[in-house]
Parts: structure tokens; sequence; C-alpha cells
């Protein structure tokens, strides 16, 4: 074990500016192109993800202009069909599950306490990978032809037969795309988390929202390669006739449904698990006391991750599956309450014999509390197969899953932005804007979604460009649309905010919530090499028990020498064991480079010769992937 | 309305906008067939269930914030934390969905059982209308079904293009139509009465204008208009009517159109044996008149964008003997 000092003792040759120099990127436009710094990637992750954001925001907010009333006339059916599927492709793919991949690169490596992720090289990858999809796929739109299948893109619609142009393949290959970019990002959070823990820094000590990010993690390594291949075999099928999903030939389409679902239904708990994790950072910071039933909190997360992968033909309870069959994935669709009943008690305990601040990410976590209770319980119902069958695919559902996925994933992510960003960007949010925008955007909400619930008992189907008058839709629908854009204005709000705290904020004391994590116990923003000395555990609230925070000495031998400041100079990282995180060695930080760019761009203009059916352009990225990845190999046997 | 106002009674705010929508529209909760009832049993069940939790939780939230916000420091004795997660998060979500379970399986073992009897109707998803077809009489016909009040039903649901799903709110839940998967919806109709359904999986531009409707009648009214449609119509006693029918035979229409009895075969497109009876016109785009006829034979890609109805150049005059040919067709 390395011997412990108190950190006022800083060493002349080493110091915090010396080590700034040795951890600094390249100063421009090439450091951007070549860094492999956490931190920059997961903000720069955040700000690429709310760009979607707000892109699939406004389709959502013209989709909105079209139902406002009866036979308008605002989109045409195809620019309509196009709008929903760009908007659910891009917030799914594209905003949520990033925005979370960009919280967990920023504040994995910050909470564990050590100097950057696994594989940095790797993370600049999965960043420059999402970041071409995402422009790949509204590329579309510079074409004219953004997929319009649906975000689920169901055979037998979206094959050759009856969606001829290349809409699909943008959307297919899109999917095929970014499955490499969250997958290889999932690998690198199981191993960060398993093998880079500061000393002492137990599984049993993890923050919860750590927990989370290795419970999503395993989610995608299990569910992801699974839409890949759905996906995959959907552009076999469209790009070299293979039949796989064509049922006039002797294809399922069925079976299309099967593997969509297998991970789309852990999708929603991919997404749903970090936000949760994130609601329990911010609950007990602000009522100044630990989290309730962290064991329970954080078995629930486990448990979630493990009972999602039992729900997925809850979707297709309509297809003429055997109710028997079916009667299975109710039940588990029941079960899976649970694990979300136990962590709303356990938000509650907390609360209850705390001291509560409501600062705006708590407002946030409380809005987020009262908008998930709603869409927990009618997630319930929705997996009663009978009621199923009268409300899928219906407004009802379109209500449940905003209510979930924008309520409960949306709520959680401002709150983060609010509680993180002063860390990240060094600058204090505006309390006063960001209650404002909390208000705004809690009203516009329920304004906007809980009509549709009763949209759906009238009869509204959803991905409908228009209705009839005299069915009951239009009043409600009008108060949709108005909500839709006072939730928008709210987010406005929030936007505002975060422009004029970069701009003009308060500069950030290092721990301005007085926290208890070990994020918090770096300068705001937090410098390169993101602690000169390790941080030594010995409670599951660091800060706020050990007092001074005791930090690290390298010692000689190789199991501790990454640990104090020699080790950031060398730009070395700890590695530790498994279990009990005790010092077993040292990993050397990659210098900046184009590989990854170089890599991510090959595979980019692959996936353009395949769109096009160019071989020319194919075999162009092919070789350029190839020379990134032999290149990468054969340096990474160079280092020592 | 006495019905109603129970239930305004119980559910309150939301009910009373759900239930008083539903006295216009189709709702759900307003159930006229047995499976739609059923449903909607499980529905009340539910809703009394949600709302108990909805509150008692939400207290809960509001109740820790507001005693959270008064104290100085985290208060040590109280409730247990354990006593919260066990009790609120275990026992009593454990018991409510112990009594959901029972409700589903109950409600589920009522609904669709195959039975000999039941009357079969063949319903085929196309692009982007709904063909009927009747075994055994020879009846074909669109976008509407005939249907007996009190007699077990059996809606066989094909496509041989992509997937759609027939769905009745007022009748029963959604039964998707996969091509190569026969499914089928069984059924029995409580109340007679004309119902709004439509296509609930998106299937392409024209989603949207795929409607249809039931009509429900006696066993008697529908045994008579079983028989008077097995018989091809007879025919066109108007002159113009009769002009119109040799108008429909000479340009596109017979193409793609059937009418049982005369030289227009075509399956592409929706049968119009008994088109002037039907109650609405294109799949639900628009009602079925005269004026609204001409309208969408004039211009069919005006009202439905997409739709696989090209626009045929007719004069005037043919326009307005076809126009009168399919209105006199019931």
């Amino acid at each position: 074990m390395a011997t412990i000092t108190r950190p006022e003792i800083v060493d002349d040759v080493l110091s915090d500016e010396r080590l700034e120099e040795i951890w600094k990127d390249p100063p421009g436009f090439i450091g951007f192109l070549k860094t492999v710094d956490h931190k920059r990637i997961g903000i720069r992750y955040i700000y690429t993800a709310f760009v979607f954001f707000f892109a699939s925001g406004l389709l959502a907010l013209v989709m909105r202009l079209q139902l406002a009333g009866p036979n308008m006339g605002v989109l045409s059916p195809e620019a309509y069909n196009e709008f929903f599927t760009m908007h659910g492709t891009s917030m799914i793919f594209l905003f949520n599950t990033p925005v979370l991949a960009g919280f967990g690169n920023y504040l994995l490596p910050m909470q564990i306490g050590t100097r950057d992720m696994a594989f940095p090289r790797l993370n600049a990858f999965s960043y420059w990978v999402f970041v071409f999809a995402g422009i790949f796929l509204y590329a579309s739109f510079l074409v004219g032809s953004p997929p319009n299948g649906g975000w689920f893109a169901y055979t037998p619609l979206t094959d050759r037969v009856y969606s001829a142009g290349q809409n699909l393949d943008f959307w297919g290959l899109a999917v095929v795309f970014i499955g490499i970019s969250t997958t290889v990002g999932a690998v690198n959070f199981l191993v960060t988390t398993i093998k880079l823990r500061a000393p002492g820094m137990t599984l049993n000590r993890l923050p919860v929202f750590v927990w989370s990010m290795l419970v999503f993690s395993f989610m995608v390594v299990f569910s992801v390669p699974v839409v890949t291949t759905a996906a995959g075999l959907l552009e076999l099928d469209r790009l070299f006739g293979t039949q796989f999903f064509v049922p006039a030939l002797g294809g399922s389409t069925l079976l299309y449904q099967h593997l969509f679902w297998f991970w789309g239904h852990p999708e929603v708990y991919i997404l749903f698990v970090p936000a949760q994790g994130m609601v329990s950072m911010i609950v007990p910071v602000f009522s100044r006391r630990a989290l309730a039933g962290y064991v329970w909190v954080v078995a629930s997360l486990v448990a979630i991750g493990f009972i999602s992968f039992g729900v997925w033909v809850h979707h297709m309870f309509a297809t003429g599956i055997p109710p028997l069959a079916i009667s299975f994935f109710s039940a588990v669709g029941l079960v899976i309450a649970i694990p979300s009943g136990i962590q709303f008690f356990a938000w509650i305990a907390t609360m209850w014999k705390g001291v509560v601040e409501l600062t705006t990410p708590m407002l946030f976590a409380l809005g987020f509390m009262l908008i998930f209770l709603l869409g927990g319980i009618t997630g319930v119902m929705v997996s009663v197969l009978p009621f199923d069958w009268q409300v899928t695919d219906s407004y009802f559902v379109v209500a449940h899953f905003h209510y979930v996925l924008n309520g409960a994933v949306v709520f959680p992510i401002f709150g983060a932005v609010y509680y993180w960003m002063p860390k990240m960007i060094g600058r204090m949010l505006s309390e006063r804007l960001g209650k404002a925008s909390f208000w705004t955007m809690f009203v516009g909400f329920n304004l906007a979604f809980f009509p549709m619930h009763i949209l759906g008992f009238l009869g509204m189907p959803r991905r409908v460009y228009t209705y009839q008058s005299g069915l009951g839709w239009d009043a409600l629908n009008l108060l949709a649309t108005i909500g839709a854009f006072v939730f928008a204005f709210g987010v406005l709000l929030s936007l505002v905010n975060f422009v004029w705290a970069r701009w003009r904020g308060a500069p950030a004391p290092p721990n301005p919530w007085q926290a208890d994590t070990l994020e918090w116990m770096t300068a705001s923003p937090t410098p390169e090499y993101n602690f000169a000395q390790i941080p030594v555990v010995e409670s599951r609230h660091p800060l706020w028990d050990q007092d001074p925070m005791p930090v690290s000495e390298s010692g000689g031998d190789p199991e501790t020498r990454a640990l104090g400041r020699e080790g950031a100079a060398r730009k070395e990282t700890p590695l530790t064991s498994g279990m009990r995180a005790e010092p077993a060695g040292a990993m050397t930080v990659p210098e900046p480079t184009y590989l990854p760019f170089v890599l991510a761009l090959g595979i980019a203009v692959l996936v353009a010769g395949l769109l096009v059916q160019a071989v020319l352009i194919g075999v162009l990225g092919l070789v350029l992937g190839a020379v990134g990845l032999v290149r990468w190999t054969w340096r990474t046997a160079e280092t020592p | 309305m006495s019905r109603h106002r129970r239930v305004l009674g119980v559910a309150g705010v939301f009910a009373a906008t759900v239930a008083l929508a539903g006295c216009g529209g189709a709702s759900m909760l307003d159930p006229k067939g047995s499976e739609a009832r059923h449903i909607a049993g499980a529905w009340w069940v539910m809703f009394g269930l949600a709302m108990f939790v909805y509150v008692v939780v939400a207290v809960f939230i509001v109740g820790a914030v507001l005693r959270g916000r008064r104290r100085r420091r985290p208060e040590g004795s109280g409730i247990s934390d354990g006593a919260f997660v066990w009790v609120g998060g275990i026992i009593v979500p454990a018991l409510i969905l112990f009594v959901i379970a029972v409700v589903t399986v109950d409600t589920t073992a009522a609904l669709r059982k195959p039975d000999r009897r039941a009357l079969r109707v063949d319903v085929r998803g196309q692009d982007w209308w709904w063909e009927v077809r009747y075994p055994g009489t020879g009846i074909r016909t669109a976008n509407e079904l005939h249907l007996p009040v009190g007699r077990p039903i059996e809606v066989r649901l094909t496509s041989d293009n992509v997937i759609h799903s027939f769905w009745v709110p007022q009748i029963g839940g959604k039964v998707d139509v996969i091509p190569g998967q026969p499914n089928y919806f069984r059924f029995t109709i409580e109340k007679a009465g004309l119902y709004r359904g439509v296509c609930a999986e998106f299937c392409g531009v024209q989603h949207a204008n795929m409607a249809f409707y039931v009509r429900a009648e006696s066993p008697g009214l529908f045994d008579r208009w079983e028989a008077a449609h097995a018989q091809p119509p007879s025919e066109p006693a108007d002159e113009l009517a009769a002009q119109g029918a040799l108008v429909f035979q000479r340009v596109a229409c017979a193409g793609c159109h059937t009418v049982r009895g005369t030289q227009a075969v075509g399956t592409k497109g929706p049968d119009l044996t008994d088109v002037g009876s039907r109650h609405a016109l294109a799949a639900g785009t628009l009602e079925n008149s005269a004026a609204s006829l001409r309208r969408w034979i004039a211009d069919p890609q005006h009202y439905k964008p997409g739709a696989l109805m090209p626009q045929v150049p007719l004069s005037g005059d043919d326009l307005t003997k076809i126009v009168a040919y399919l209105t006199s067709l019931k």
C-alpha cells in the first residue's frame, strides 16, 4: 500500500503547472482532432448530443404544428413520416444514449479517482464514430431522402419493395454504424470501472452513478449487437437481395421484431438506469445526508439490468403470439416495477430525514419523480396483456413512453447539467433562470403529454400525419401542441442560461454543492491530469467523511509507482485489483493521436460507399480503416 | 347516461374528460363489444389502484420535501430507512402487482376464444384500405364490416403487403395483420351501432387515412343484408346512372375496381359493389355523399396524397354520370 501524505506537500519540480504541461493537448484544431482526454471527449459528447436534441426537438415542434388541428397542411404526409422517424431515431440513438455516455465519460473516471479511461484512444474513437453516424443520418435531409419507416423500421414496409429509395439505407447503416460506438464505449466503461479505481474504492463504496454506468454497459454489451444484427440483416436484404425478412420468400417479419425489441426494450432501461443513477447522486447531496438504502438501490439497478432482458415481447402483444407464451412476458413486465418502487422509497427516505435544499438540480430530480411515477404506473398498465391490446400503437403509448423517455430521462439529464456543468466549465449557472426553466419545462411537459393518454382512449393511433374533425381529438391535440411549445421555451431558457454562464457566469469553486464524491475534490474546471496524487478512499462519502482528503505518493515498486506526482508526470494512472481496489500496477495514458479519427473516418467512408453502392468508395474506406487499425496496434506494442 | 354519471363520480376529472369525449367519439371506455367491455373493466380496477399509488407516493415525496425543508440537520431517529424501502418499495407494490396479475389472467382468459359457431369474415389489409369478404356468400366489400349483434364473430386477418393492425376501440383491442401469418380476432358485439376502426400499425404514406367502419345490426337485419348482397346488384334504373355504368366500363375505373355482375373485375382497388351504402369514402378520408365522391374521383391525390388511385382525366359530364352510377350502388 502506498504511503499516505497530506496534499499540502508539493514537490517543486512536479508542480501542478508542470503536470499541466505534460498532460496538455496540442493547441487549436490539431488538439481538437487528436485529443484522448476523457473530459474533453465527455463534454464534446454532451454538446454534440444536445445539438441532436435540439434538431430532433425542432422536428417534434413542426409535427405538433401539423397536429394542432384536423386536416392541417403544415407538412406533407411524406415529410411527416420522415420527421417522426428522424425524431425518434435521433432522440434515442443520437441524444439519449450518447449524452449519458458523455456524462459517464467525464464523471466516471473522476468519481472512481483515476486520470483517464482504460482505453483513451478507443474513447476518442467511439466519439468520432458517434459524430460521423449522426452527420451521416442527418445528411439524408440534404439529399432529400430521410428515413421514413418509423424508428423501429418494421419489415416488410422497410424492405426494397415498399421502400425503394435510400431513405431506409440511411437508417439501417446509421444504426449499424452507431452501434459500434455504443458498444466499444460500454466495454471501455466496464474495464475502467473494474481496473482503474482509486485505492480503497471498493465495489461497496462506488458512487451510485458509477454503478448505474456499470449496469448500462453490461446491458449495452449484451443488447446492442442484437439491434446491429437486425439492422445489418435488413441492409443485407436491401442492398444484397437476401431474404431474411421477406415473408413471401420464406423470411420472417416477426424475426425482425424479436431481434429489434430484444435490444429495444432493454434500451429503455439502458437510458433510464443512468438517469436514476444521476438522481441518486443529486438527492442525497441536497438532502445533506447519505442515500438511504444504498445496497437496495444498487441491487435494484442490477435487477433492472437482468429483468429488462425478459420483457421484449411486451412490444409484440398484438402480433398473434399465443396468450400462454405472452403471459410470461406480461408477468415479467409487472415484476420490473418492484426495483423502481424500491428506489422511489429510498429517495423519499433520504429526503424525509434529510435537510432538503431546493436548488435547480434538486427541482429537476423532484420533477423527474412526479413524472416518472406516472410513466411507471402506465408502464405497469401496458404490461397487462388485454389492456395493451387496446392501447398499443395508440397515443396512450406515445404519452407513456414520453413520460418515461422524456420525463424520466431528460429531466435527470437537465438536473445533471445544472449539477455538474460548474465542474466541467468552471462557471456557475444561474439558479434563478434554472428554476424558471424547470417550472416552464415541467408545466409544458405535462400539458403536452398528459392529454395524449386520453387521445389514446379515444382511438387516435400513433404516426398519423392528420386526422378528421368530429372525433373528439381536436381540443386535446391543440393543448398538446401548446404544451410542446411551452416545454420548448423552458428548454430555451436553459440554453440561454448555459450560454450566459459560459460567457459571464460566476467562477465555480471546487465543490459548490458540498457534495461527497471525488469529482468535487479537484479545481473547477478539472485540471488535465484530474488528480496529481490519487486519493485514498476510506468511505462511501470520501469528501464528507475524510477531511482533509488523504492522497497517495508514488512508491518505487510497479504496483504503486503511478499513484503520486511522479506517476502523473509519466502520464500514468494506477491499476487496482477488481474487488478490493488494492494497487496492482500502472497504465500509461496514450499521447494525443489522429488514429481514432482516421479509423472512424475510414468506417464512415465505408458506410457511405455501401449507401451509394460504390465499390471504390467502400474499398477506400476499408483501406483508410485498415491503416488506422494497423498503425494503432503497432503503437500499442511500442509502449512500455 | 346513468352509467356515465357513476363513472364521473368515481373517477374525477380524468375520467370525466374521457367519458364525455367518448360520447362524441369512439372511446374504448364506452365499450360496445365483449372484449372492449372486459378491458374497460380491467382499466377501472387499474385506474383506482393507480390513483391510490400516485396520490400516496406523491404525498410522500412532497411531504418528505416539506419536512426536509424545515430542518437544520439530518434526523437520526424516526422511521428507519429500511422501513421505507420494505413497506413502500417492496411489500405494498408487490400486493398491488399481485392484484393486477390476477386481473390480467382473469381478463385474458375470457377473451378471443375460438367458437365453432362463429360467423367468419375475412379481412385483408391493403395499401391503404381494407378488403372484406364473407366466405361462402360471394359478398365482397371494402372499408366496412356488417356484423350481427350477439353472435360470436371471427375475423380472419391477412395481408400480402406490409403489416397493418385492425383496431375498433369500442369493440376490442388490436390484432396485427401480418404477411405470411393469418391472425384471428374473436369477439361478440353487444350493441347495434356504427363503430369506427383504424389501422394502428404504421404502414406507409397513407397510414393516417386507413379507417373503416363496423356496422353492427340485429341478427335479423344482418341476415337480410347478407341475403340481399349475396346477389349482384340489379341494373341501374336511373338513366344517368345507366350511362355512368358504361363510362365506368370504358375508362380506367374497371381496371382496378370490381362491381359484381358487371365486366368491372379489377382487384387493385376496393370492390365498389355497394359503395353507395357505405358510411365513408376512401377508407374514412371523406364522408360519403355525391358531392364528395365527385371531388374524390376528380382529384384523389389531393385528399389522399400518395394513394394508389391515379387521377383519371374525365369530362365534367362523364364525372356526373359516374357519380350517379356509383351512388346508386347500394
